[in-house]
């Protein structure tokens, strides 16, 4: 892909992504309300179905792309010195990857297959 | 990389009179760092929220009694003000409210909704 199109492609994600965090954040939004305060076992049970559990996961992926692209916008607008950015880029990554394996981790195991 | 243009640049926040929709737009990437910010937290809260029933107990006790409460509220702020400018963007990609009026209106509304919901949530958490 070009130059330009990488541009296109995180631009695109942003989008693609926004749109799915918001379908779940007021999905989720909704849900608390109706359905008010759970014990342990109930939201374990709730959180260990597979779709749910999915969703929640689809979530997060959803969630650390976006921010992937905003932060990076971040970055890039205010670092100007091309290492200091590349370093901060580079953790941000790290702290994004990791985020996303251990909320992975952490959803693989309450989920009851 | 191209030398950026010399050219006169004027750019102290401060003394910028900022019309709404640059409000509307700067509250919205200081949303989204914040949020950002608060996920590893988030990610914790679910996972000892998930441990056990002690850990359900202290999650919540923590985040609706605790001096945390406070984080809990601006993120309230974050998260509606971020949702909300975000729906705008997206309805302003489609061509929806891209002019100069609407576009003003919508982010007046944006930007005192977020201040409504994090009036919400702070009767919610204190109150």
């Amino acid at each position: 892909m070009s130059w330009r199109a990488q541009g296109l492609r995180a631009w695109l994600l942003q989008r693609v992504t926004a749109v799915y965090l918001a379908a779940f954040t007021i999905a989720a939004a909704v849900w608390a309300v109706t359905s008010g305060p759970m014990e342990f076992a109930e939201w374990r049970a709730f959180m260990g179905r597979p779709a749910v559990a999915i969703a929640v996961l689809l979530f997060f992926a959803a969630l650390l792309g976006h921010a992937w692209v905003g932060a990076r916008d971040i970055v890039i607008d205010y670092l100007r010195p091309a290492a200091l950015r590349l370093l901060v880029l580079a953790l941000l990554a790290l702290a994004l990857l990791a985020m996303a394996l251990w909320v992975g981790a952490v959803l693989f195991s309450v989920v009851s297959l | 990389m191209q030398a950026p243009a010399k050219r006169p640049r004027f750019l102290h926040l401060l003394k910028i009179a900022m019309p709404v929709t640059a409000v509307a737009s700067f509250a919205h990437r200081i949303s989204g760092a914040l949020l950002i910010a608060a996920t590893p937290f988030l990610i914790y809260a679910l996972e000892v929220s998930l441990r056990d029933p002690a850990g359900y107990a202290s999650v919540r006790e923590t985040l609706l009694d605790g001096p945390w409460r406070v984080a809990v509220v601006i993120l309230a702020w974050a998260l509606a003000h971020h949702l909300l400018a975000g729906l705008r963007f997206l309805a302003q990609d489609l061509g929806i409210g891209f002019s100069l009026r609407p576009a003003r209106l919508s982010a007046w509304g944006v930007n005192l909704a977020g201040l409504a919901l994090l009036a919400f949530a702070a009767w919610r958490v204190w109150a």
